[in-house]
């Protein structure tokens, strides 16, 4: 495997380790609005929609590991929740390529939203015994609401630390694209295609 | 080619769900000594250090963030506090008698001082971790059993109770905080009568305790009177504690609603302790250091 292959994954395995220890360490300790921001499941996202769809589910498996580790938690469950949150982004990536500025912002909000219910989820399934509570439901949408807040900066913060890795940053192959007038909407499809044969003319 | 990329794909996303599959219910059904519990110890004790220097070098930003936050919090507050002021007013000059009182007493029937904390041997610990989740009220700190703390000694903070530790390393120690669902401590009801019940969390609640199994009968109970560990033991029910020493503040009762009370035997709770914002505990490393306190002539 070559030196520049190794780049992207040795680079992932940088974020994915120093955003845990950021996470437990200190975003964890800080409390907005009654909750703490997670950003843990907002660079999952954002690896997914940069990297793709593997990388997104090898970094969600590897942060949700690291976190039940570091915090002495069941093994598996938070793998378990991230292992889809990166998968899917990087799906959406690779189906759709999403070229509007806010998608982090609605694909961050989407993803707290999953990881908060599908803790919930996993929990009751594992056995605890406590009502669910209508705060349960409103921490989740505060957390949701505050990592919506947080998703666009924790997003371009991914972006610039992987960018020198990656092999195609959506952004450089839009406008690769633009200026050799291969994807411009400025174009009709004839006049990038070339003229078009019919039938019998 | 594109056949071979999506198989490989559906292949990565597989086995790394059935990894995590694998390990969830391997550790689920595991003992507390066993290999993947011993793993995740280690892993921890490497990273304890990491954690505890990352803790303090991003303490800056932890602490304006807390000024922020606390500044609106206090504002709201201001109201609530004063009315407390005034309570507590009355209830101090009521303890203060009740002190000379019991110093009087302690004298008569030959009973020691050691109701205090330094009899239990505080050992004071940085919080280096934080859990994340909803479901996990735990937090790390950077004192384990190489300075002498064991498994449920109880933890206390500048306010009062903040909970017990559930797994201790040579460097760390995890500490369950009040409001884990897994917690649970015997706590009494400071109105007179000194009713006595089981102090649960609520999940998703983090601001509220429910304080359980209550005596059926009349009760004196009101808003705001105090809430403190009973220092009880119950032999018939395991889980109530019997390591914390009695008088350890924990909250006061709050939106108290007499049918809940006489129907479920349970009111509600607010724990003192801020936890969000807690940067320093102690530790009692002694617990039962009082188990024999008493020494009547």
């Amino acid at each position: 495997m070559s030196d520049s292959s190794l780049h992207l994954p040795l680079r992932i395995a940088l974020l994915v380790f120093l955003v845990v220890v950021i996470q437990t360490a200190a975003i964890s300790q800080i409390s907005i609005f009654g909750v703490s921001a997670d950003i843990t499941v907002l660079t999952v996202m954002s690896i997914g929609l940069l990297c793709g769809s593997m990388y997104g589910a090898v970094a969600g498996f590897a942060i949700g590991l690291l976190i039940d580790l570091t915090m002495v938690q069941t093994l598996g469950v938070t793998s378990l929740l991230f292992i889809p949150i990166g998968y899917w982004s990087g799906r959406l990536r690779e189906l759709r390529d999403p070229s509007h500025g806010l998608v982090p912002l609605a694909l961050g909000a989407a993803a707290t939203a999953a990881a908060g219910l599908g803790m919930t989820i996993i929990q009751f399934l594992l056995g605890v015994d406590a009502p669910v509570s209508l705060l349960l439901v409103q921490q989740i949408f505060m957390t949701v609401l505050v990592n919506t807040l947080i998703a666009l900066p924790v997003y371009h913060v991914v972006r610039r630390f992987l960018r020198p890795a990656l092999p195609q940053d959506p952004r450089r192959r839009r406008r690769r694209a633009y200026t050799t007038g291969g994807l411009s909407p400025l174009h009709r499809p004839s006049e990038r295609l070339g003229p078009i044969s019919r039938p019998g003319s | 080619m594109h056949d071979k990329q999506v198989r490989r794909r559906r292949a990565v996303l597989g086995a790394l769900v059935v990894a995590s599959l694998i390990l969830l219910t391997a550790y689920f059904g595991e003992s507390p000594n066993s290999p993947l519990h011993t793993v995740q110890r280690g892993i921890v004790e490497v990273l304890s250090p990491i954690q505890s220097g990352a803790s303090k070098v991003l303490s800056p930003v932890r602490d304006v963030a807390g000024w922020f936050s606390s500044t609106f919090k206090a504002k709201s507050e201001v109201a609530q506090l004063q009315r407390a002021n005034q309570s507590l007013t009355q209830a101090l000059a009521q303890a203060k008698y009740a002190e000379f009182q019991n110093g009087q007493l302690q004298k008569m029937v030959g009973l020691d001082d050691s109701n205090n904390i330094n009899s239990y041997s505080p050992l004071a610990a940085n919080v280096i971790g934080r859990n994340p989740t909803l479901f996990y009220q735990t937090m790390e700190v950077n004192k384990g059993y190489d300075d002498g703390v064991r498994v449920n000694d109880p933890v206390i903070g500048d306010k009062g109770l903040v909970g017990d530790v559930s797994e201790v390393g040579p460097n760390f120690s995890i500490v369950t905080e009040l409001t884990d669902d897994k917690y649970a401590v015997s706590a009494m009801i400071e109105d007179g009568a000194g009713d006595t019940g089981v102090l649960q969390p609520a999940v998703g609640d983090p601001n509220q305790l429910l304080l359980t199994s209550l005596p059926a009968h009349d009760t004196q109970i009101a808003n705001g009177q105090l809430v403190v560990t009973s220092g009880f033991q119950d032999t018939t029910n395991p889980i109530i504690r019997s390591l914390y020493p009695a008088g350890i503040p924990i909250g006061v009762v709050t939106n108290l609603n007499q049918n809940t009370l006489l129907n479920s035997q349970e009111v509600q709770v607010s724990p003192d302790v801020d936890l969000q914002h807690l940067t320093v505990v102690q530790i009692l490393t002694h617990p039962m250091a009082t188990t024999e306190r008493a020494s009547l002539p």
